[in-house]
C-alpha cells in the first residue's frame, strides 16, 4: 500500500504547513502575553492616575499592534490550508474541527478586533474606566482566540468524544464536553497560553534592560520590568506545571512520542531522565530491532523519567522496541498487530461501501460492527495503523518501524523547551529581585543576558510545538489517520510553487516587522521620565 | 430545544446563517473597494491619509467576518471546504495572499523605517482591492455554474482539470459576478468615504465616481442576473439525485417568492442609496446601499441553495454535487452550533455601541494629527 503513495506532495504539503504554522507562531506568543501586560499596566495608570504609567502602557500598546497585525495575516492562512493542503482531512474530522473554528471566528475574534479597535482609537474618545475593560477584553479575546484551535489540536492528539459513522466516512462528534474538557486540550491549552506569557515577559524584560544599558527611560524600564518578571514568575510555575501533566498525557495517550522524546528504546523499570544529551550516530537511521540509542555523553537524574510518566519511580515505561515489536509481560500489544486490526477495519468499511445498494443483509451486517463498542475499540481505534498493512512478514515489521517519528529532532526540540524553562524562571527571580534592591543598573552582566534571552524565548516555543507536532508523525490524528492520507490530491508541483511564495512573503514580512519594531523601540516611549 | 429540530430543519438554518455571513462580507467588501480608489480619491498626501485611516479602522471587520465565513462553512458544510479548497486550490490560494499582504499593509504603511515604503503597501491595498473582490465574486459564481470535481464514496475529493479552479475565471459568467462585486465593492466605497469623512474635495470627487462606477456595476449585475435566470441549473430530487432544469433559478425565484421579494427589495435600496447621494447629497446612502446588497447577496445564496437545488454543483460528475443535505455536519454538530449561534445578536450589539462610541464624527484632518491617538 506504502508504494503507491506520492511522498514528493506529502513532503511539500507538510513542509509549507510547518512554515506556515511556525511563522504564525512567532507572533502569537506575545500577543497572548503582552496583551495581558499591557493590561497590568493600564490598571495601575487607572488606579495611581499618573501619567508615567500611561506612556509606559502606550509603548507596550503600540509594540502590540505592529504585532499583532501580522498574527492576523498568518493566522488566516492556517484556517485556509486545513482545507486547501489537507482535504481529506477536514472531511474526516470536520465534525469535530468545525464546530470549534466556527466558535473561534463568532465568539473569539470580534471580541478581539473590535476592542483593540478602542484600545487604538478610543484614547479621549471614551471614558478611562471603557478604555481598560477594551485593553482587559482584547487581551482575553486574544487568548479565546487560542482555545479553540488548540481544542481542536488537542483532539488530534487525543481524539475523544465522537464516533465513526461509516455511511459519510467520518468522525462525527457525540459529546462536545469531553472534546473541550479532555485532559490534553486543558493542558494543551494552559501550557501553550502560559507559554506565550512568559515569551512576552521576556521580551519586555529583555527590551527594558536594552533602555538600562543605554541609560534611557530607566524609570520606565524598571517599572516595566517589575510588571513583567513578576508576570513572568507566576506564567513560568504555571508552564512547568501544566508541563508535568502534560508529559503525563503523552506518556498515557502517545507512548511512541514520549519514548522519543526521551529516546528510550528499551522499555525498562525506574527509568532515568537524561538532562541533557548528544548523540553520537543518529537514532533515526534505518530502525529496526537490533537498534539502540547511542549517546556521546549524557547526564541522567536517576528514576525521574519513570516518575514524570507515571508519578511512581519503578514504573515500567516503554520503549520505541516495545511499541513497534510488542512487550507481552507489559501488556503492550505490537505496532504489528495494531497494522493487521487496523488493516481488518478498513477492509470491513471497504466492503460495507461495496454492499451498499447491492446486498441488503450484508450492508446491516457490516454497519453493525461500528455499533459495536467492543470492536470498535479492539479494531477500529487502530484504523490508521490499516495504511502500513503488508501480507509479507518481513515487509509488515519494516512498515511498522516507519510508525516511528523523527526521534533526534523529538530529543533536543524537548531538552530545548525545559532547559530554557528553567533559565526564563531563574531570570525573572534574579531581574525582580535585582530591581526592587535598586541594584539593577549596576548589573550590566544580568541586563545583557535578558536582552539575548529574547531570542531564547522565540526559540523554547518554537521547540516546543516541534516536539508536539513532530513527535506525534506518522499521525495527522493519533491511531487514525496518517499524515499521508490526509493530503489534498493536487499536483506537487502547485504546493512547490506556493510553498516558496510564502516563504518570500514571510522573509519579506518579518523583515519590515522586524526593523519597524526596532526602530519603534529606539524611539522609545514619548517624553519617558528619566 | 435545537435538539428536537431535524437534521434538514439545521441545515436549512445553517445554510441561512452562512448566507448572512456571506452577504454580510459583500457589503463589508466597501473596504476593498474603497482600497481601489485611494490614489482617484485622494489627490494630496494628507487627503490620501484620511482615506486609508477611515477605511483602516474597518478592515478588520471585513477580514473578521471572512475568516468567521470560512469558519461557519468549515463547521457546517465540511464537504464543501474539503471539495472546494482542497480542489479549486490556486482560486483559494491567491484570494488568501491577497489578503495576507492586506492584513499587515494598514499597520506597517506610515511606521518609519518599513522596509518596503509606503507606495508598496499601498498597492498591497489596491491588490487586495481589486483580487479579492472579482476573485470572491468569481468562486461564487462556480455555485451556479458548476466546477470539476468527483467525490467518492468515502467522501474523499478530487479535482478533476490540471488548473485547480483557475479555469473559473474563463467562464464569463462568473467572471460577470466577480466583476460585479468589484464595482459594487468601489461604489460602496464612496458611498462609505461620503459618510465617514469629512472633506470638501474628497466629496466632490466621491461624487464624480460615483456614477462612473455605478454604470459598470449595473451592466455586470444585468449580465450576470439575466443570465442565471434563462440558464439551466442543478436540480436535486427527493432521492438525492442530480439533473439539469431549464431556468432552474427562474423556477426557483418563483417556487419561493419570500426570497423573490428580499431580491427586488435589496436592488432596489441598493440603487436608492446610490440615487439618494446623488440627487440629495444625505450622507446616508451607504446605510441602504449596504442594507440592499445584504438583501441581495442573501436572495442569491438562497437561490443557489434551496428548493432542491445543488449549491455547489459538479459540472464534471452530476452525481458529486454537493447540497446542504449531503455535505453537511452531523445533527448533534450543528445542534450545539446552533446554541452558539444564539451570541451572534449579542456580538452585533456590542460591536454597535463600541463604534458608536468611538466613531462620533466624520474623520477630519485635525484628527489625523492629533497626538493621542493610532495613525495609520
Amino acid at each position: 500500500m506504502l508504494e503507491s503513495i506520492d511522498y514528493t506532495l506529502i513532503n511539500w504539503s507538510r513542509a509549507q504547513f510547518a512554515l506556515t504554522a511556525m511563522f504564525h507562531w512567532i507572533f502569537v506568543p506575545l500577543t497572548l502575553g503582552l496583551g495581558f501586560i499591557v493590561a497590568f499596566m493600564e490598571t495601575i495608570y487607572v488606579k495611581t492616575g499618573k501619567e508615567e504609567w500611561k506612556r509606559i502602557t502606550k509603548f507596550w500598546m503600540k509594540l502590540f499592534g505592529i504585532n499583532f497585525a501580522i498574527g492576523v495575516a498568518t493566522g488566516i492562512i492556517l484556517e485556509f490550508e486545513f482545507g486547501t493542503n489537507w482535504s481529506n482531512y477536514s472531511w474526516f474530522v470536520g465534525d469535530i474541527f468545525g464546530a470549534p473554528l466556527a466558535i473561534e471566528g463568532i465568539m473569539a475574534f470580534f471580541l478581539e478586533s473590535t476592542f483593540i479597535a478602542v484600545m487604538f482609537f478610543g484614547w479621549g474618545k471614551v471614558s478611562k474606566r471603557f478604555h481598560l475593560t477594551a485593553t482587559w477584553l482584547t487581551a482575553v479575546g486574544a487568548n479565546l482566540s487560542a482555545l479553540w484551535i488548540l481544542v481542536a489540536n488537542a483532539w488530534m492528539q487525543n481524539p475523544v468524544g465522537m464516533k465513526f459513522n461509516p455511511e459519510t466516512a467520518r468522525n462525527e462528534m457525540v459529546n462536545f464536553w469531553d472534546v473541550l474538557f479532555s485532559g490534553t486540550a486543558v493542558s494543551k491549552f494552559l501550557h501553550t497560553t502560559t507559554s506565550g506569557f512568559v515569551l512576552a515577559a521576556v521580551f519586555v524584560v529583555g527590551i527594558s534592560s536594552w533602555f538600562l544599558l543605554k541609560n534611557r527611560h530607566q524609570l520606565f524600564a524598571k517599572r516595566s520590568i517589575i510588571v513583567a518578571s513578576t508576570f513572568g514568575i507566576v506564567a513560568s510555575i504555571i508552564l512547568i506545571g501544566t508541563g508535568d501533566s502534560s508529559a503525563k498525557d503523552v506518556a498515557k495517550y502517545q507512548p511512541m512520542k514520549f519514548a522519543a522524546m526521551e529516546s528510550v528504546f528499551e522499555g525498562k523499570t525506574n527509568v532515568p531522565l537524561i538532562a541533557v544529551g548528544l548523540f553520537g550516530e543518529s537514532p533515526d537511521e534505518n530502525i529496526n530491532k537490533n537498534s539502540k540509542e547511542d549517546f556521546l555523553f549524557k547526564v541522567e537524574v536517576p528514576g525521574m523519567l519513570s516518575f514524570l510518566a507515571f508519578s511512581d519511580f519503578n514504573a515500567f515505561v516503554p520503549g520505541i522496541k516495545d511499541l513497534v515489536l510488542g512487550n507481552e509481560k507489559h501488556g503492550i500489544m505490537s505496532f504489528k498487530e495494531k497494522i493487521k486490526r487496523g488493516y481488518e477495519a478498513q477492509q470491513i468499511l471497504k466492503a460495507f461501501k461495496a454492499a451498499k445498494g447491492v446486498d441488503e443483509v450484508e450492508y446491516q451486517r457490516l454497519k453493525a460492527h461500528f455499533d459495536d463498542p467492543v470492536w470498535v475499540d479492539n479494531y477500529f481505534r487502530y484504523f490508521g495503523y490499516g495504511n502500513y498493512y503488508s501480507p509479507d512478514p518481513t515487509q509488515l515489521e519494516e512498515n511498522a518501524f516507519k510508525i516511528v517519528p523523527p526521534i533526534s529532532m523529538t530529543f533536543y526540540a524537548f531538552h530545548i523547551m525545559v532547559i530554557l524553562g528553567g533559565h526564563f524562571l531563574l531570570l525573572f527571580i534574579l531581574m525582580l529581585f535585582l530591581t526592587i534592591k535598586g541594584k539593577i543598573e549596576n548589573m550590566r552582566w544580568v541586563l545583557v543576558i535578558a536582552l539575548w534571552t529574547i531570542p531564547l524565548a522565540y526559540i523554547a516555543s518554537q521547540a516546543g510545538w516541534i516536539v508536539a507536532e513532530v513527535g506525534r508523525q506518522p499521525w495527522v490524528i493519533q491511531d487514525l489517520m496518517p499524515t499521508m492520507t490526509a493530503v489534498s490530491k493536487i499536483d506537487s508541483a502547485s504546493v512547490m510553487l506556493t510553498f516558496w511564495l510564502f516563504a518570500v512573503t514571510f522573509v519579506g514580512l518579518a523583515i519590515a516587522e522586524i526593523r519597524i519594531m526596532i526602530k519603534q523601540i529606539s524611539i522609545g516611549p514619548k517624553e519617558g521620565g528619566k | 430545544m435545537f435538539e428536537t429540530l431535524s437534521h434538514l430543519a439545521l441545515q436549512q438554518y445553517w445554510w441561512v446563517i452562512v448566507s448572512l455571513l456571506g452577504a454580510l462580507l459583500v457589503f463589508l467588501m466597501f473596504v476593498q473597494g474603497g482600497q481601489t480608489l485611494i490614489y482617484t480619491i485622494g489627490k494630496t498626501e494628507s487627503e490620501r491619509t484620511i482615506l486609508v485611516n477611515t477605511l483602516g479602522r474597518k478592515w478588520e471587520f471585513t477580514f473578521t467576518t471572512l475568516v468567521t465565513f470560512g469558519g461557519a462553512f468549515f463547521a457546517s458544510f465540511p464537504l464543501f471546504y474539503s471539495t472546494s479548497f482542497g480542489g479549486a486550490y490556486w482560486v483559494w490560494m491567491i484570494i488568501l495572499f491577497a489578503f495576507v499582504i492586506q492584513a499587515i499593509a494598514y499597520e506597517f504603511r506610515s511606521r518609519p523605517n518599513n522596509f518596503f515604503g509606503a507606495r508598496t503597501y499601498e498597492m498591497f491595498l489596491f491588490i487586495n482591492g481589486l483580487l479579492g473582490t472579482v476573485l470572491i465574486g468569481t468562486a461564487v459564481g462556480t455555485f451556479f455554474t458548476g466546477s470539476n470535481f468527483v467525490v467518492n464514496s468515502m467522501n474523499q475529493s478530487e479535482w478533476a482539470t490540471p488548473f485547480y479552479g483557475l479555469e473559473a475565471a474563463l467562464n464569463f459568467h462568473n467572471l460577470s459576478l466577480g466583476l460585479t462585486v468589484f464595482f459594487l465593492a468601489r461604489v460602496l466605497g464612496l458611498l462609505y468615504f461620503l459618510n465617514s469623512t469629512n472633506h470638501p474635495e474628497i466629496d466632490s470627487r466621491a461624487r464624480k465616481h460615483l456614477i462612473y462606477n455605478t454604470i459598470p456595476f449595473l451592466v455586470f449585475f444585468l449580465t450576470f442576473v439575466i443570465w442565471l435566470l434563462v440558464r439551466d441549473g442543478f436540480a436535486v430530487d427527493a432521492d438525492g439525485v442530480v439533473s439539469m432544469e431549464s431556468f432552474k433559478y427562474w423556477h426557483n425565484l418563483l417556487a419561493m417568492p419570500v426570497v423573490l421579494l428580499i431580491f427586488l427589495l435589496g436592488v432596489l435600496a441598493v440603487l436608492f442609496g446610490i440615487g439618494s447621494e446623488l440627487l440629495k447629497q444625505t450622507r446616508k446612502g451607504i446605510w441602504f446601499s449596504g442594507a440592499g446588497t445584504v438583501l441581495t447577496v442573501l436572495s442569491l445564496f438562497f437561490l443557489a441553495g434551496f428548493n432542491g437545488t445543488s449549491f455547489y454543483p459538479s459540472s464534471y460528475d452530476l452525481q458529486s454535487s454537493l447540497t446542504i443535505q449531503n455535505s453537511s455536519s452531523s445533527h448533534f454538530t450543528l445542534t450545539a452550533m446552533s446554541y452558539v449561534s444564539l451570541f451572534v445578536p449579542f456580538v452585533v450589539a456590542y460591536i454597535w455601541y463600541v463604534w458608536k462610541a468611538i466613531n462620533n464624527r466624520p474623520i477630519d484632518e485635525e484628527e489625523m494629527n492629533s497626538d493621542d491617538l493610532h495613525v495609520y
